[in-house]
């Protein structure tokens, strides 16, 4: 059995947990402190060295991010931090702002040290007013304490953090469309290269990283390479939120090192419901491939989980049984990526609302066979041809839901209805409506 | 423009503060949308007319960015933006059922505003909250683990005229343009309210404790 | 497989690409959709434009790509790739749909999802017939769709303005025409709304979006009088689009483009010399496009280029030569209309022998500043020769004999100058009585590209929207003393420091005539800075004018009409003994004098009364005779004594001369036998008993060739006005303002009549004050604005931060103000104005 490695949670259960007092009580601030005695040269190197790879769902290497960054030229460079979670089934990024901001803050300011940035951003969707006023609140403690501002701690670094609401758009957590949207544009990606670290913020050098990859540095300084890269796998390495949600008894947030496997951490979350089993789970959000039960000894690293025919993503594990429509919950993401499609490339704009009309009616009883086979041709002229990730993404639930369930799809067709009690999966009893009030 | 006076000084007031945050005006864009609705309730004519003269941009680049987000809206908002997480895990778990006897007691459908400008239904994509489904947001604040009669009852106290507490927020939910406010950066006091943490937050420190693991600190 | 990681390339910037198995090479950064065009190979797409940014939005050009990598062995990209988006790079290994079956697939998957939303009205559509769309689903798609579902629908059409119209329907979302605003015009006033299917273009328009407004607001922008209006390039939106989700109201509906006869031309309305694409059927013309001319106009008209053609072929078009008799003009036949003009002529030259002749005051010419090269030039040899004087003046707008020295000392004859390319690359631009939207069409389109790289200041009351879009920086002047503000350009001064840089460019206005001084400290300035100096002139005609010497003062060529030797030559080349040897009236002078009865006669081409300060249809009246080449019933016709009929611009060949220098010849887009001036006159002159030799362009051009550019002794002396001190600051007692004008792009000008569509998105007429001024005589809502010699016009004022004080600006011929006919007054006048009575 894998341990569970509470690291950035550690402080969540404290009273008042999110006050600066609170916060260096336990050990904050003193990554901070050391960074700003190291050269900026030996920051970088460290966290390359500690195989930290992006928590927002790519995994890209977070140090060989800021290394990418040119040569200073006098000219600003900026931080921004991705605190935009929204992927369906992603949700340890809100309860790390809300129970822990300053976690955020000095990662914050250790990274914008290291890479020689003096104004950085939080870009926070918009939906979690509570979040965005504990990030301010942290902002202003952080430079009541000295940490933020002029000439901090008598270094002469100088930092300014900006924490900006969102304004409802999952398709911001694209960090091009990100800073798009932070230089108050529509929220449509951008074409790459160049890549933000050459030209992000206002054609600036940029490193953008997600909240809990910022996080994970202050521990990374403070603790050292070696005490990160014990955990986890070769190529997969430290600790990480894992998501649990859904038909599970203990849904909630395990940090755990990478590796840990689906089984492992059900057992932790109490198992599935009582007298319920599981039917298919997404490893990393809804835009990875589902997996089924005989992925639940896939160890939860990029690599094994890539291997398995899915992604890691955001580690979040949207766990159903089998009182779920496998088609009624593709359907219903189906509309999200259709929801949420920016509408700058065709084969994402038209294709998820071609995908949607024929999800719904699949869902209804109302589908063909030929629609089920349409439904898989269209995924391939979404995928690998839209402008960003997210038409890959809308096509993820399809198409493996199809391998691995294409006789629950028939049966919708056959049966002319959905044959699944709706009732039966909801957490609550009632007694089920005779039709579905979908608007 | 239709800003009285003492409206129109204050929201250039506080316009410049906002713009001030950033090193490119136009930054300013989307808290400037947040503070039109915390003024009007929605993002008024006027108001993208003020975005754009504040920032020197055209209507249509400002109505461009109003219609991309979600957020802002076209229509007078109700004092309390109900939502209700219809995406695939919480709708699974119960959202679909709460989401047809809220929209059938409150007599409004998605994206609809009752005539007495109380209440504004929204089904919601997911809010990051999925190991507290079903989960409703009420002017964006969390509201977990509901059932079809919580949620009613929250309908109730809103037409009551009680406060409404969150389960992870502040100590009650402020108005739909309060909210607003706080989302365009200013501070309403009252970050040091509520939980750190629900309890599914917490389950994996609480196993690790329960099972004596201290994680690569031993 | 040889590792090419260490065979640095030769020290060529190109790049070896292979394309569906052709080995080219290319420049470095070349895209691949672009490095397979130079081979013949042809990629599908909607979003791509050579001229825009690349967007990869439509995804139409996908293709296999494979590059070198680290080791040097070709690595395949997992999917296909964006050909508009990616640059080549060494070594590439491109395969579109031609060979490989993986890009074929996505270019077909694409194409099918272009196609589930968008309507089947092809044979309803403008585009039908001319649609990249619809050609590509023909070549490319599928047979028969496999969607099933209701398509998207939106109410249509979309009136964006009153003449674009858009169907979001058909439209594709390439953001062609978004981007094209932005980047190209400068003019954001559509953009994208809504999210993902939804998404569309539009204006903020709150009831298309659903906005809860205080009702429609309108198609449009609005200006500061709340009337919509739209860029002055909008129409190149409609050409650009690859669907027919943008139309215009003039041309929706009106044809089929396979019933079109195209015929290439060069237009009218400015003296950029656009090349132009006149679409024609059965001898009518039903819409004109840009033509691609890199060097000079790139893709891209203005808007009256676009829809400006009405006006030749109006109800007062003007068939058959008109004679007045009893006191009214009768239709005539040829003979006899040439028979009457040359009597008249013939009386008040004083050729007849009798002893009326003694009293012959002589005959006046006013071809106007929109003619041919070889029209002017058939006007300035027709007075020489034939009515033996230098009274000849196309200049019909305010001009001055310092002008006329500096068109013969630096423009006449000099051939290409600055161009537009070098206009676009000059490190810094001064901008002297000119505005490049209003006045440049085009040339505004240059400097734009440049913007941000390019330093632009401009000498003018205010920082109009042209160059505020620019980032002009204003070198404020009131009007009339702009010498002043250029004279006092030197030593520390950030603009003269910036015009110092190597390739820097003075550009001069014609309105720098009405000026004293300032075409003189123009010239002292590029002489110090090491500038050069580019006059552009508003009407097509005007360069060519200087070049015929069709001006009182100047002979082809640029030769000084003053200086003996110079006119010698000319007369040799004439085959006349000498040539009229007083000096000629000006534009002005000669009106003053037929007013004044100290004329006789008048021979007047394409001049609108109404532009006109000096009252023309009183000179008309009092002259003893008039004759008047006219293509329509306009005023000065209506007065005339004898009316022959010309050619406009599509019924006749020629060549305008552009502001460049450069010779725009065009020919004949619709044949008719309608003539153009330049053979009227030869009729006229032969008439009269003189072989004008002005025929055929070809014989005019011949002539013109073998006389050359005049030697620099021939010329005029540049000239050596003084420059004025600057103004006291006057407290504008009594409402004394000064007056700045010029004509806004879009106006009531004669050659936008009939085209109502375009009309509507001119902008309103408004008069322009600074705060201080505003505020210091009360000005608020409409106000009058009168003059010493007449009338006044009544706008509403538009207080405009920034502005010079003391002086108020007008348009000078937007609806409500027409300033010369209105006031007549000119730029640097007093008027007086005053707040409405409330």
């Amino acid at each position: 059995m894998t341990d569970l490695t509470p690291v950035l949670s550690a402080t969540w259960g404290l009273d008042r947990s999110w006050n600066f007092d609170t916060y260096a009580a336990h050990g904050g601030y003193e990554a901070a402190t050391k960074a700003l005695t190291m050269d900026k040269a030996d920051i970088i190197q460290a966290v390359k060295d500690s195989g930290l790879r992006g928590r927002g769902g790519a995994g890209f290497p977070t140090g060989m991010k800021w290394g990418f960054l040119p040569e200073p030229d006098g000219g600003p460079r900026y931080l921004v931090v991705n605190a935009d979670e929204s992927e369906p089934g992603a949700c340890k990024d809100v309860p790390t702002m809300m129970a822990s901001p300053h976690t955020v803050i000095e990662g914050m300011i250790i990274t914008a040290f290291a890479i020689g940035c003096d104004h950085a951003f939080i870009y926070v969707r918009g939906e979690v007013v509570h979040v965005y006023r504990r990030l301010m609140k942290a902002v202003a403690e952080a430079r009541d304490n000295g940490w933020l501002g002029k000439d901090i701690k008598g270094t002469g670094f100088n930092l300014e953090i900006t924490v900006h609401a969102g304004a409802g758009a999952y398709i911001c957590g694209e960090e091009t469309a990100l800073l798009d949207s932070l230089e108050g544009r529509r929220g449509q990606p951008r074409l790459k290269p160049p890549f933000p670290a050459v030209a992000g913020l206002y054609a600036r050098p940029t490193v953008v990283n997600n909240v809990e990859s910022i996080a994970s540095v202050p521990p990374i300084i403070a603790k050292g390479v070696d005490w990160f890269a014990s955990m986890g796998t070769e190529k997969s390495k430290g600790m990480g939120f894992f998501s649990l949600s859904g038909h599970v008894k203990r849904p909630g947030q395990y940090e755990a090192p990478l590796g840990i496997t689906a089984r492992e951490l059900i057992e932790m979350a109490g198992g599935m419901r009582e007298g319920h089993e599981l039917k298919f789970w997404t490893p990393g959000g809804s835009s990875t491939p589902i997996f089924t039960d005989e992925h639940l000894d896939t160890p939860l690293d990029y690599e094994s989980v890539g291997a398995a025919g899915s992604m890691l993503g955001t580690r979040s594990l949207q766990i159903f049984d089998e009182t779920t429509c496998v088609v009624r919950a593709v359907e219903r993401w189906t509309h999200f990526y259709k929801h949420e499609s920016c509408g700058k490339c065709t084969p994402c704009r038209e294709g998820t609302y071609w995908l949607e009309l024929i999800m719904r009616r699949l869902e209804a009883g109302q589908g063909t066979m030929a629609d089920i086979q349409q439904l898989l041709d269209t995924c391939d002229s979404i995928a690998g041809r839209a402008f960003c990730a997210l038409g890959d993404a809308a096509t993820a639930p399809i198409i493996s839901s199809v391998e691995y369930f294409r006789e629950e799809y028939v049966r919708h067709v056959t049966e002319g209805g959905c044959p699944f009690d709706r009732a039966a999966a909801a957490l609550f009893d009632y007694d089920s409506a005779p039709e579905e009030a979908h608007a | 423009m239709t800003y009285d006076e003492s409206t129109a000084k204050q929201l250039s007031k506080d316009a410049a503060e906002i713009i001030g945050r950033y090193p490119v005006r136009r930054s300013a864009l989307l808290p400037l949308l947040h503070l039109v609705q915390s003024v009007d309730g929605y993002v008024s004519p006027d108001g993208v007319q003020f975005c754009a003269d504040q920032l020197e941009l055209s209507s249509a680049e400002v109505s461009a960015v109003a219609t991309f987000y979600t957020q802002y809206k076209r229509r007078p908002n109700g004092e309390y933006q109900v939502g209700v997480c219809t995406n695939t895990l919480c709708a699974v778990m119960g959202g679909d059922e709460i989401w047809r006897q809220l929209s059938e007691r409150v007599g409004a459908g998605h994206d609809e505003t009752t005539p007495d400008g109380k209440i504004s239904l929204e089904r919601i994509e997911c809010n990051a909250a999925c190991d507290y489904a079903p989960v409703m947001m009420i002017n964006w604040e969390f509201f977990d683990n509901m059932t079809p009669e919580t949620a009613l009852q929250l309908v109730d106290d809103i037409l009551a005229g009680k406060d409404l507490v969150p389960t992870r927020g502040a100590d009650r939910v402020v108005s739909f343009k309060e909210t607003s406010r706080v989302l365009a950066g200013f501070e309403d006091g009252r970050a040091d309210e509520g939980v750190s943490a629900g309890a599914p937050s917490l389950a994996g420190i609480e196993t690790a404790k329960q099972q004596g693991w201290k994680g690569q600190d031993k | 497989m040889s590792t090419s990681a260490d065979q640095t390339p030769a020290t060529t910037d190109l790049v070896t690409v292979t394309i569906d198995g052709i080995e080219t090479h290319v420049e470095q950064g070349t895209l691949i959709i672009r490095a397979a065009e130079q081979i013949g190979i042809e990629i599908p797409r909607f979003c791509d434009h050579p001229l825009l940014k690349p967007a990869g939005a439509c995804r139409q050009c996908l293709v296999d790509v494979a590059s070198p990598g680290p080791d040097g062995n070709l690595r395949a990209f997992p999917k296909p790739q964006a050909s508009c988006t990616m640059p080549v790079t060494e070594g590439m290994v491109v395969n579109t749909q031609n060979t490989s079956e993986e890009a074929e697939r996505a270019q077909k998957g694409v194409m099918e999802l272009l196609l589930i939303n968008h309507p089947l009205d092809c044979p309803v559509c403008d585009k039908g017939g001319e649609c990249p769309l619809q050609n590509q689903a023909m070549s490319h798609g599928r047979g028969e769709s496999r969607f099933v579902d209701v398509k998207r629908v939106f109410e249509k059409p979309l009136a964006l303005s009153s003449e674009i119209l858009l169907d979001r329907e058909r439209c594709i979302l390439c953001q062609r025409c978004t981007r094209f605003s932005q980047e190209i015009a400068g003019d954001a006033f559509i953009d994208l709304q809504n999210r993902g299917a939804m998404q569309q273009i539009g204006t903020f328009n709150e009831d298309v979006l659903g906005f809860d407004g205080y009702g429609p607001v309108g198609a449009a922008a609005e200006d500061e009088t709340g009337n919509a209006f739209s860029s002055y390039y909008s129409g190149n939106t409609i050409q650009i689009c690859p669907v027919g989700a943008l139309t215009s109201a003039s041309y929706r509906f009106r044809s089929r483009p396979f019933d079109l006869v195209s015929s290439p031309g060069i237009s009218e309305h400015d003296s950029s010399g656009s090349a132009i694409r006149t679409d024609h059927r059965r001898g009518k013309i039903l819409r004109r496009l840009a033509d691609n001319d890199p060097v000079v106009n790139e893709e891209w008209v203005t808007d009256k280029d676009r829809f400006a053609f009405a006006w030749q072929n109006l109800a007062d078009r003007i068939t058959q030569p008109l004679v007045r008799k009893d006191g009214e003009l009768v239709e005539a036949s040829w003979p006899e209309a040439l028979a009457a003009a040359a009597a008249g002529l013939t009386a008040a030259i004083g050729k007849t022998g009798t002893p009326a002749d003694k009293k012959a005051k002589g005959v006046g010419v006013l071809p106007g500043g929109r003619v041919t090269l070889e029209d002017a030039y058939a006007y300035a040899k027709f007075a020489r020769l034939v009515l033996d004087t230098n009274d000849v003046d196309a200049r019909t707008r305010w001009s001055s004999d310092e002008e006329q020295a500096f068109l013969g000392a630096s423009v006449a004859g000099t051939g290409l100058g600055v161009t537009f390319a070098e206009l676009e690359k000059a490190p810094t631009v001064l901008l002297v009585g000119f505005e490049p939207e209003d006045e440049g069409g085009v040339v505004f389109l240059r400097l734009k590209k440049s913007a941000g790289r390019q330093k632009v200041f401009t000498v003018a009351s205010h920082l109009s929207r042209g160059p505020e879009k620019l980032g002009a920086t204003l070198l404020p002047a009131v009007p009339g003393h702009e010498a002043s503000v250029v004279a006092s350009l030197k030593g520390a001064k950030a603009a003269y420091k910036d015009l110092r840089a190597p390739g820097s460019i003075i550009v001069v206005g014609e309105r720098a005539a009405a000026s004293p001084g300032t075409l003189t400290a123009v010239e002292a300035l590029a002489k110090r800075a090491k500038a050069r100096v580019a006059w552009i002139p508003r009407r097509a005609g005007e360069r060519g004018a200087v070049e015929a010497g069709a001006l009182p003062g100047l002979l082809p060529g640029g030769r000084d009409a003053a200086v003996t030797a110079a006119r010698n030559a000319v007369a040799k080349a004439w085959g006349a003994s000498s040539l009229p040897n007083t000096k000629g009236r000006d534009a002005d002078a000669i009106i003053a004098a037929a007013s004044a009865k100290a004329l006789d006669a008048l021979v007047i081409g394409g001049v609108d009364d109404s532009d006109l300060t000096e009252d023309l249809l009183k000179a008309i009246t009092n002259a003893k005779f008039t004759v008047s080449l006219e293509v329509r019933r306009t005023a000065v016709a209506d007065a005339a004594d004898v009316v022959l009929p010309v050619a406009p611009p599509s019924e006749k060949s020629g060549t305008f001369v552009n502001w460049e220098g450069r010779l725009r010849a065009f020919g004949t887009a619709i044949h008719t036998d309608a003539m153009s001036d330049h053979r009227v006159l030869d009729l006229l002159a032969r008439q009269l008993g003189t072989d004008l030799g002005t025929a055929t362009v070809d014989a005019i051009n011949a002539e013109l060739a073998s006389l050359g550019a005049a030697a620099t002794s021939h010329r005029p002396k540049a000239p050596a006005e003084p420059t004025p001190a600057a103004p006291k600051k006057s407290g504008g007692t009594d409402g004394e303002l000064v007056l700045a004008t010029w004509h806004q792009l879009v106006d009531e000008g004669a050659l936008q009549d009939g085209e109502p569509y375009l009309a509507g998105t001119g902008r309103m007429a408004v008069a322009r004050v600074s705060p201080a001024t505003a505020e210091a005589l009360g000005l608020h809502g409409v106000i009058t604005v009168t003059a010493k010699r007449r009338g006044a016009i009544d706008v509403p004022v538009a207080v405009t931060e920034g502005m010079v004080d003391n002086v108020v600006w007008l348009p000078t011929k937007s609806p409500g103000s027409w300033v010369a006919q209105q006031l007549g007054v000119q730029p640097g006048d007093t008027v007086v104005v005053k707040g409405a009575a409330s």
